[in-house]
């Protein structure tokens, strides 16, 4: 188990740095326009350019360009670890924004994680034991209708109905916890909630389709014949062979979502990782989406690692491969 | 109707009659089975021979509640020790599943929960009937295991299924199914994913706990070899229905129906070397439309008259050896007899 673990380690780091090397030629080796232009601002002089790109290091050869980002991302730069530059934009190191909005992007999932998970394995396993009855027709059309249902519309219908309509929910905009606790849960409902729908629905259909199968396995007839009460077949034999997929599922759906839930965010005014990318992005903001793409793929690369231990701790086949 | 029960001297355990199994689906209803009606004693090992298709494990399943309530419709009666299987409720069924009848299957590989420690597995098969603490349970667990031969016990119940092998996860079956001190053991094809050699080990296994618990065992299978090694009575069924009936001697040397003719002339033994293996011709039929008459006239190369019309009767006609055919006695010994000499010329 440990050397696994090690090994895992191991392939982690490697797979970061490549990620890295990647991250850098894509964005400082082939970027839409000079970078130094966009850090000036509107017409610049050719001087002031030559000082941004000398400051920058970006009359340097390339390899030693990402020479300079990698030893800034590992020891930092002047404003603080790990080293990203700072925002064309708000001339604010990207670090300090990253960590600024990285809780409220963090919080969000978390709690439309929970949701939807929630939700979304209770009504797959109602509807996978109450296989073709009227339930399980309900909650498959509440799945179909789920990821169907685009984010952006989904979450435009929930602010109209229960803030403008209805009145009992605070509309768009983020409080932190610390400015007023009720303010801050208040606005997280809708969110969460709406970002929870799409998964939710995935993960019923996840959910009833790996317990039907389950059910049909042998060991299952085998648990039924020893005489177990069938609530325990299902939710002990069953759910613990079903379930192991939807682990994995479930750590790549975080971890992709760390890379920002662009929709939800937008609709919202959530000042998070998502907006703050996406704006990036069509402003040529380069420090900042290359500080995102490198954090969202160290989320995906330990997001990768944790499920694999995690398999290998609920499978006990994998851990002696 | 005389009693289509041979074999059945001793102490009945579990009593079968007519016994029918119908699956409503949309092509129409499938007969899985027709009719079926036999009992096992304790100490008697009853070996079920058949085609797949023939309705075997079905009856196996049905005995044990275990099909679907919704998509089958079952009929006739089971008693056990008093008690008729197939009007119990879903609770009743529970508490004599894995306590009076246990049951073990084909495929050990697939059997055991992959995710469980064998010993956890067995636990769980004693606490469900008694409420025991878990050290005791364990106790048994080890002890069982051991009883089925599996070696160093206490460190093995600690493994999980995959690090056991074929034979050892059938052993631990056996151990899981026989530690309630079940009174029938029904075994559906218990060897056929197993290695030739492990197979008999266990055939034996099987063969030795009878004797010691003294139970009454079901032994479903499609291979004559293994009825052939552990059986004291066997029943061939074809198309869900009971064929013939008989002891082992009765069967294998003076069988009474032409199907069991067919299958015993289409297996290879020893000393049938150079012998013409002869199949039976043709396919079993689909039990939604079961050939009227006797089930088998399609493939009986001895039908006449009566045989598509009028269903035989599954009756004992002297010597507790009852059968479902059409052909007379004596008329019977003549074409079995023949069948017997045209091998033997064809093998010398």
């Amino acid at each position: 188990m440990l050397a696994y673990t090690i090994r895992r380690l191991i392939w982690a780091v490697v797979v970061v740095l490549i990620v890295t090397m990647v991250t850098f030629a894509i964005f400082y080796l082939m970027p839409p326009g000079d970078p130094a232009i966009r850090f000036a601002g509107r017409a610049p002089n050719p001087r002031v350019l030559d000082q941004i790109r000398e400051n920058f290091g970006l009359d340097k050869p390339f390899y030693q360009q990402y020479w300079i980002f990698l030893k800034n991302l590992v020891t930092g730069d002047e404003y603080g670890w790990p080293g990203l530059g700072f925002s064309y934009d708000t001339r604010v190191p990207v670090r300090n924004e990253l960590l600024d909005r990285l809780p409220r992007t963090l919080i969000l999932i978390a709690g439309a994680a929970v949701l939807w998970l929630i939700v979304g394995v209770t009504i797959g396993i109602i509807s996978a034991v109450r296989r073709g009855t009227l339930v399980d027709k309900a909650a498959m059309g509440f799945a179909l209708f789920g990821v169907s249902a685009p984010v952006f519309w989904l979450g435009l219908v929930a602010l109209f109905v229960f803030w403008q309509k209805l009145g009992i929910l605070p509309g768009t905009g983020y409080t932190a916890f610390s400015d007023d606790p009720k303010e801050w849960f208040l606005h997280l409902i809708l969110p969460c909630t709406v970002l929870a729908m799409l998964y939710a629905a995935f993960y019923a259909r996840m959910t009833r389709g790996n317990l039907l199968e389950t059910l049909g396995e042998d060991y299952i007839r085998t648990a039924r014949a020893k005489g177990l009460p069938e609530r325990k077949v299902i939710m002990k034999h069953g759910l613990r062979a079903s379930l192991t997929p939807v682990v994995t599922m479930f750590g790549m759906d975080i971890a992709l979502l760390i890379g920002g839930a662009v929709i939800t965010e937008t609709v919202f005014n959530w000042q998070g990782i998502g907006s703050w990318v996406i704006r990036a992005t069509t402003n040529s903001n380069l420090p900042v989406v290359v500080g995102v793409v490198l954090m969202a793929a160290i989320a995906v690369v330990i997001m990768n690692l944790l499920v694999d231990i995690l398999y290998a701790y609920l499978d006990p086949r994998v851990r002696y491969q | 109707m005389t009693d289509p029960t041979p074999g059945a001297g001793g102490d009945v355990l579990l009593d079968v009659r007519d016994l029918a199994v119908r699956f409503p689906t949309p092509d129409g209803v499938v007969n899985a089975v027709d009719g079926l009606s036999f009992s096992v004693s304790r100490g008697e090992t009853l070996g079920i021979v058949g085609e797949s298709g023939s309705g075997k494990s079905v009856t196996s399943l049905a005995l044990l509640g275990l099909l679907n309530a919704q998509r089958s419709k079952i009929t006739g009666e089971a008693q056990l020790k008093g008690q008729n299987l197939i009007n119990a409720s879903d609770d009743q069924m529970r508490k004599i599943r894995g306590k009076q009848i246990a049951m073990i299957f084909q495929d050990p590989f697939a059997c055991l929960h992959p995710m469980y420690k064998v010993g956890d597995q067995l636990i769980e098969a004693v606490r469900v009937h008694e409420d025991v603490a878990k050290d005791k349970a364990m106790e048994r667990s080890v002890e069982m295991l051991s009883a089925v031969g599996i070696p160093n016990p206490r460190q093995r119940a600690t493994d999980y299924p995959h690090q056991y092998s074929g034979g050892m996860r059938q052993r631990a079956m056996i151990a899981m199914a026989l530690i309630n001190n079940p009174e029938l053991l029904i075994a559906d094809e218990p060897t056929t994913a197993l290695d030739v050699t492990v197979q008999a080990q266990i055939l034996e296994l099987i063969d030795e706990v009878k004797k010691e618990f003294n139970i009454g065992v079901i032994l479903i299978t499609h291979d004559l070899g293994v009825v052939a090694e552990v059986a004291q009575t066997v029943m061939v069924m074809y198309a869900g229905r009971a064929m013939e009936h008989g002891s082992k001697e009765q069967v294998f040397s003076k069988p009474l129906h032409p199907y069991t003719w067919g299958l015993l002339e289409s297996i290879p033994t020893v000393t049938s070397k150079g012998t013409r293996l002869i199949p039976i011709e043709g396919s079993p039929p689909s039990l939604i439309r079961v050939p009227p008459g006797c089930p088998f006239h399609p493939r009986c190369p001895h039908r006449f008259e009566p045989c598509d019309k009028e269903r035989p009767e599954f009756t004992d006609r002297g010597g507790g050896h009852p059968e479902a055919c059409h052909l007379a006695s004596e008329e019977k010994d003549r074409l079995w007899h023949e069948r017997e000499r045209r091998r033997a010329t064809v093998a010398a």
